[in-house]
This record gives C-alpha cells, structure tokens and sequence, in this order.
C-alpha cells in the first residue's frame, strides 16, 4: 500500500548525503512523500521541533511523528513498508548488512572528515585509515556485484554516499584516497551503483555540490582558526 | 512457548571480557532469550586464534559465534538474537516506530553518554568538571524522557514492564556511573536530580537476569582503581595486578 503524500513528509538538503540515503529508499518502495528543503543557516522551526537534540536533516515525519537519524530512518521504512526489502530476509545476512552500514556510517564518515578538515599528520593519518576502510569494502565485494548481491540494498544504500561524495570530498580537499587500480572491485561498484536508475535519477548536480562544500569548508577552517 | 527445536549450547559461543559492558550486553540478552551459549573469557591484549580469525581487523569485543559465524557489535548481536530466535522472548518492540525510539536512544547511549562518562574517567581538574557536567546534560535529557510526555512516560522500564534492548544498552554501563564516582568522587546520579533514571537504574539491577551477568561492584572498583592508577603513571603493573585477580571470576 502506497501512502497518502500528505502522509510522508521529508525535511533534507540538497547536498546532503544522509538526505539523498532517505530518498533513495523511499523511491526504492514507490512511496510518495512531500520534501522540504531546509535552509540549514536558519532552521525551520519544525526541524528544531522534531529534531531538537541533534537539529540535524533528514527528519521524516510520519502521520505527524518524527523519525530521525538516516540508517535509523531506513530502517523504519523497511519496517513500516513491506514491499521491495531493504535489508535480506537471513538473520545472518542481515547483521552482515548492518555491520557495513555502521562501517561505512561510523568508519568511513570520520576518516573521511578528517581527511577533509585536518591538516598535517592527523590528515595523512585519515587518508591511510580511508584506504584500508576501502580495501575491505573492496574485499567484501568478492563475488558480489552489491552488497545486496544481485541488488542493492541496505548496505549500498548506506555505503553509497562514497561512490559520489567521496570524488567530490577528495577534489574539494586536494586528497586521493581512492585508487581503482588497486580496488577495482569497489570502483566497479561505484560505477554499477550510481547507474541503477533510482539512484542517479536523484543524485544533486555535482558541480553544485563540488562548489557548496568548498564554501562549507572554507568557513569551518575559517571558523576553526579563530 | 517456543515451537523451535532445543538448541544446542555449540551453537553459540561468546567471545567477551568480564569487565566489558557491551559483553555484558549479550550475556544479558541470551540469558533473557532463554538460549543457552559458550562463553570465551578474552584478553583484549593478547587476543585468542578465534579472536583473530574472526574479527582481525577491529579486534574488538564481544563476538558472538552461531555456528562458527560471526556476528560483530553488541546492538547488532542483540538485532540478530531476535531475527534469529522470535519465538523467544523479543528483545525489542514491535511496532516499527517504538524500535526507531529505542534504537536512537541506543545510539545515544553509546555516541554521546558513553563517551562523557569516559571522559568522567580519564580526565582531573576543570576538564572534569566539564566531563561531569556533559554527563549531567546527557542523564536530563534521559530523565525528561522518562517523564510526562517523554517516549518512555509512566514505564518503569524502557521496554514497558519488563527489560528489553534499551535497558539491555543503557543499564550494562550504567554501574560504571557507581563506580566511578566513588573512584573519582564525584556525583553522577543524584537521585533528587534524575529520580527516574535512580529508580530504572535501580529497579534494573534489581532483575535476576542482571544480578547474574554483571560482576559484583568490588571487582569493578579494583579494576577502575587499577586502570586509573595506570592512566596517571602507575604503571602496567598496577592495572595488571587489578586486571588478573578481578579476572578470576
């Protein structure tokens, strides 16, 4: 059963990876939704409102109640919407699906902040964590076009923020951690990912983005060295 | 109850530590589910041929072994228990937006409470102060839940009238509150402060279950004494003496 527009309401922004993780999902099970882009320099007072412990996107709202956190909120889709799974039915196969998605969540987001934001040692230290990170993704790869297998599924739709925001994050910040000689399992995941129809018919425009999170890092060092 | 075959005690082994709160978190939770395991007591220092094998490049701890496979993380152990065994007693809620309830809360436990209890313990003076005073503004925020209009209003336990996954999470932790302010001296959990959180704290402890997984508190004060007298330049030999005799348990 699909629901009602009115009845599904996302709050997001454009750049956000987090944000596009929801959306990929949603499209995934055909369901309907109303988006709100938030300005995140002047929260709305119903981000404050469903959010008010992180203040943070995306916030899905759901006959009213708010769901927060996007591995959280993928989770609930699943749960809610039965149609088109997520997550495999295997218990096993399931904590093998989670535990990649907290890796490429937890991991892989904190390598690769630091490889955006630090300077010096601490930033090649992130850049050499980032590697091995993506060497064992490459590894689990084996055998598998996805994480999924034949599809994608949970853990490519959390791992998927690296098959774009990783190229846009590495020429922002003058890095490279990627090398698709040495991962060409990954990188052809990267390329198979982006290709699958819901995904890159909801991808932001990378020049866009390229140039938002340059400002974006701009101001934080800018505002870190005051 | 059950309609599943008895399970064999091979089945499942747990590699854990006997001080580690998020062992304590499986033992728990196969204790509550009625399924009997092996336990392996690790060395997070001089870590087993399973430990290696199984979860070589973190190391960390618990692994939980079902037929030889394994299952990392205790949030997603806890997750797998139940996918893997619905017809024992369920861990976590039915309804879809109750489990997105609880599973933030987990994160929560473990992203920001976990951490400033830590810093609670590894740090002195104002940067102390600033750690106790990060664990208070975490505990408020647990206490307003537990009040009126909160997620978990007029529940004596998070999970409604009996432990589930949250309690699971926040209660294996939540002694080292106990201990360390006697270590450190200082106060925590000021029942007149959170009385709710007191009370589930309490009441939690007070469940069979939990009295049988968690080790007695004079174990725990050794160990916390040993490893903060290392942290300030005692030496390994003072955690190692802490580590060994609580270790033979």
């Amino acid at each position: 059963m699909v629901a009602a527009a009115a009845e599904v309401k996302l709050l997001g922004m454009w750049a956000s990876p987090a944000v596009r993780r929801v959306e990929w999902a949603l499209q995934m099970k055909g369901i309907e939704y109303e988006y709100v882009e938030e300005d995140l320099a002047n929260k709305s007072a119903a981000l404050l409102r469903h959010n008010p412990i992180h203040k943070q996107v995306p916030v899905l709202l759901h006959c009213g109640r708010a769901v927060t956190d996007s591995l959280l909120i993928l989770e609930y889709i699943d749960e809610t919407w039965l149609e088109t799974p997520l997550l495999p039915r295997d218990p096993y196969h399931r904590a093998s699906a989670r535990f990649w998605a907290k890796f490429a969540e937890e991991n892989c987001r904190e390598a690769t902040r630091k490889a955006f934001f630090a300077r010096g040692e601490e930033r090649s230290e992130a850049i050499e964590q980032l590697r091995e990170q993506l060497q064992r993704l490459d590894e689990e790869l084996e055998g598998k076009k996805f994480f999924g297998g034949v599809e994608i599924g949970f853990a490519d739709l959390a791992v998927g923020w690296l098959a774009f925001w990783l190229g846009v994050s590495e020429e922002v910040a003058g890095f490279t951690a990627m090398d698709a000689k040495k991962l060409p399992r990954f990188a052809a995941w990267m390329d198979d990912f982006l290709r699958v129809p819901v995904i890159r018919d909801n991808l932001p425009p990378r020049e866009k983005t390229v140039e938002f999170f340059s400002y974006y890092r701009d101001q934080q060092l800018a505002a870190a060295a005051k | 109850m059950d309609q599943q075959p008895p399970i064999p005690p091979s089945d499942l082994k747990l590699l854990g530590s006997w001080a580690d709160s998020h062992t304590h978190r499986v033992q728990l939770a196969l204790k509550l589910k009625g399924l009997p395991f092996q336990y392996q007591e690790e060395d997070p220092l001089r870590p087993s041929a399973a430990l290696l094998l199984h979860n070589p490049v973190y190391e960390n701890l618990p692994v939980l072994l079902h037929r030889g496979c394994p299952v990392l993380h205790s949030t997603i152990i806890l997750h797998f228990l139940d996918d893997t065994w619905p017809l024992h007693r369920l861990l976590l809620p039915s309804d879809p937006f109750d489990r997105a309830t609880a599973r933030f809360w987990s994160h929560f436990a473990d992203d920001k409470l976990a951490p400033a209890v830590a810093a609670v313990f590894s740090s002195a003076g104002d940067g102390q102060r600033a750690a106790v005073d990060q664990v208070h503004q975490n505990l408020k925020l647990l206490e307003r839940e537990l009040g009126d209009g909160g997620a978990f209003a007029g529940r004596r336990f998070f999970g409604g009238d009996e432990i589930g996954f949250l309690d699971i999470v926040l209660g294996c932790g939540s002694y080292w509150l106990a201990v360390f302010e006697e270590v450190m001296e200082v106060k925590l959990v000021d029942p007149e402060a959170f009385p709710r959180f007191h009370a589930w704290l309490r009441d939690f402890e007070d469940q069979t279950e939990v009295k049988e997984t968690i080790p007695a508190i004079d174990k725990l004060l050794e160990y916390a004494r040993a490893v903060r007298q290392m942290m300030l330049g005692g030496g390994a030999a003072a955690a190692a003496a802490g580590g060994d005799n609580a270790a033979t348990n």
